[in-house]
């Protein structure tokens, strides 16, 4: 059974993509510049049933992973620290405001330095992309803690670690839940991008090299394929947050 | 009492200005001048980039493409949003739409921009603009969603004309949390900006940028770096200020 609005969002989806495919086949958008969505969808599966891609597709699929965990967990723990300590608070506010504004690909060489020539630099910059929206959303859910469960807690005696694990973490899931939502976002967005600038690995590699080898159906069909992989993603976690949401009453 | 706290929001400033200056001598000390360059480096390669060199030019070329990119990304944003917030079909359809593009690492798209607008500022603008204007838009779809049906109900209990209720009502209403949107929209333009240099640019501080990674030009890498982070505070803070004082 699906909604009159999904239905609606496909059909717009649709109509998108026959447009365009329509706009490429009677040639008003040169082949140079943009292939028919068929040629890309052939092109990818060629490129899967070929194993061209499967190395790639690994190796950027690994390092995102490993940088959305340690992003979480700097995040959460992050987002515990500021918030208890509000100087430092008042202090680093103004940078986080600003942070994405900094194309962190300027620590790459630094990267370099302190890991080594290997997958960690790449996954350190989607770190660096991911871990501050986790730190901000942390940090806006313990605000909004209500103040009648810190009050309860004070009732029942229960220590400080108790009250993190017990109260606070729980308490704040939905708001940490939105940041984890960018944090995978992101940490995708830095590994791919990581990879298409410096790297010599991975999708985003894959793209830079078909893009100065002008294979435009192959680079077509790589960005096609990180579309797919993202919007999957994507609808997994919102069905996530939609059953979280749920249960806590809020939708 | 609101003096000491400001001399105390000052100090702590300029303690942590020590921190980072700290810790960027410590990784200097560290690794050496090929992997990292000194402070003291960073800022004499600026001097002379700024006297010799043309680092004015340059960040004109950029702050130019960042101004041009950042009203094209809130106009559009904005008028975006308000088409998918009002209309609550259009929203349902378009929202989580817009909401799987700004998943997509954008930086893939920058060939089919290149192809598109070609060698130079309007590509620039382009992709500055590309990673702008969608956390406006999603952020003022959220925004006008969020307005509680009350004021609604209020508003036409009173018999507000169309007119004054989006001037009084709705404008205020969402205010805060359409300016949490412009805040990442402001950031990510000019790291849009600053991504279309690094590729397709001959000048402005991203070209200055990808010229040193290439280079492994360390010093030339954190002057641009310092410069960067520099206007990123200054962003920041005032970013920070327009939001206290919308929240208040």
């Amino acid at each position: 059974m699906i909604s009159r609005v999904a239905q609606l969002r496909w059909l717009v989806v649709g109509g998108c993509v026959l447009t365009l495919e329509v706009l490429c086949r009677t040639g008003i958008i040169a082949p140079q510049v943009v292939v028919a969505p068929s040629i890309m969808f052939s092109t990818l599966i060629e490129m899967i049933l070929s194993g061209e891609v499967t190395t790639n597709f690994e190796s950027t699929f690994y390092s995102a992973l490993t940088a959305i965990l340690i992003s979480v967990m700097l995040g959460i723990s992050g987002g515990l620290l500021l918030w208890r300590v509000s100087r430092l608070r008042r202090v680093l506010e103004p940078v986080l405001a600003a942070y994405y504004s900094v194309p962190v690909f300027v620590f790459y060489p630094i990267l370099i330095a302190l890991f080594g020539m290997n997958d960690m630099p790449i996954i350190m910059i989607g770190v660096l992309f991911g871990v501050v929206s986790m730190i901000v959303n942390a940090l806006n859910g313990f605000d909004r803690i209500p103040l009648v469960y810190l009050k309860a807690a004070q009732t029942y005696k229960l220590s400080a670690w108790q009250v993190t694990y017990l109260i606070r973490i729980p308490a704040a899931l939905p708001q940490m839940m939105t940041g984890f939502k960018l944090t995978v976002a992101y940490s995708f967005i830095g590994v791919i991008a990581a990879e298409f600038i410096l790297s010599t690995s991975g999708l985003g590699y894959a793209i830079a090299y078909a893009y100065n080898n002008f294979e435009t159906r192959a680079m077509y069909a790589l960005m096609l394929l990180i579309m797919i992989v993202v919007s999957i993603i994507n609808v997994c976690l919102m069905s996530i947050e939609k059953k979280l949401l749920t249960r806590r009453g809020v939708i | 009492m609101k003096s000491t706290q400001k001399t105390t929001r000052k100090f702590d400033s300029l303690i942590l200005l020590a921190v980072f200056v700290g810790f960027w001598s410590l990784l200097n000390a560290t690794y050496g001048s090929n992997a990292i360059a000194s402070p003291v480096q960073a800022i004499e390669r600026l001097v002379r980039l700024a006297v010799h060199g043309n680092l004015l030019g340059h960040m004109a070329e950029t702050f130019s493409a960042y101004a041009y990119a950042l009203v094209l990304a809130i106009i559009g944003g904005t008028l975006a949003g308000m088409l998918l917030g009002l209309h609550k079909m259009a929203g349902d359809v378009g929202e989580p739409i817009l909401v799987s593009i700004y998943s997509l690492p954008k930086v893939t798209l920058y060939p089919v921009v290149l192809l598109i607008f070609g060698l130079g500022m309007s590509a620039k603008v382009a992709f500055g603009f590309l990673h702008g204007v969608l956390p406006i838009a999603i952020f003022t779809i959220g925004a006008i969603r969020q307005i509680p049906k009350i004021y609604l109900k209020a508003s036409q209990t009173l018999q507000v004309p169309h007119q004054k209720y989006i001037r009084y009502v709705v404008v205020p209403a969402t205010l805060p949390e359409y300016f949490s949107g412009v805040k990442i929209g402001v950031s990510l333009t000019l790291l849009g900006v600053l991504i279309g240099e690094m590729f397709g640019s001959q000048r402005g501080l991203g070209y200055l940028l990808m010229k040193g990674i290439e280079l492994n030009d360390t010093s030339l890498m954190a002057a641009v770096a310092l410069v960067l982070l520099t206007v990123a505070i200054l962003i920041g803070v005032s970013l920070q200020r327009i939001d206290h004082h919308l929240r208040r």
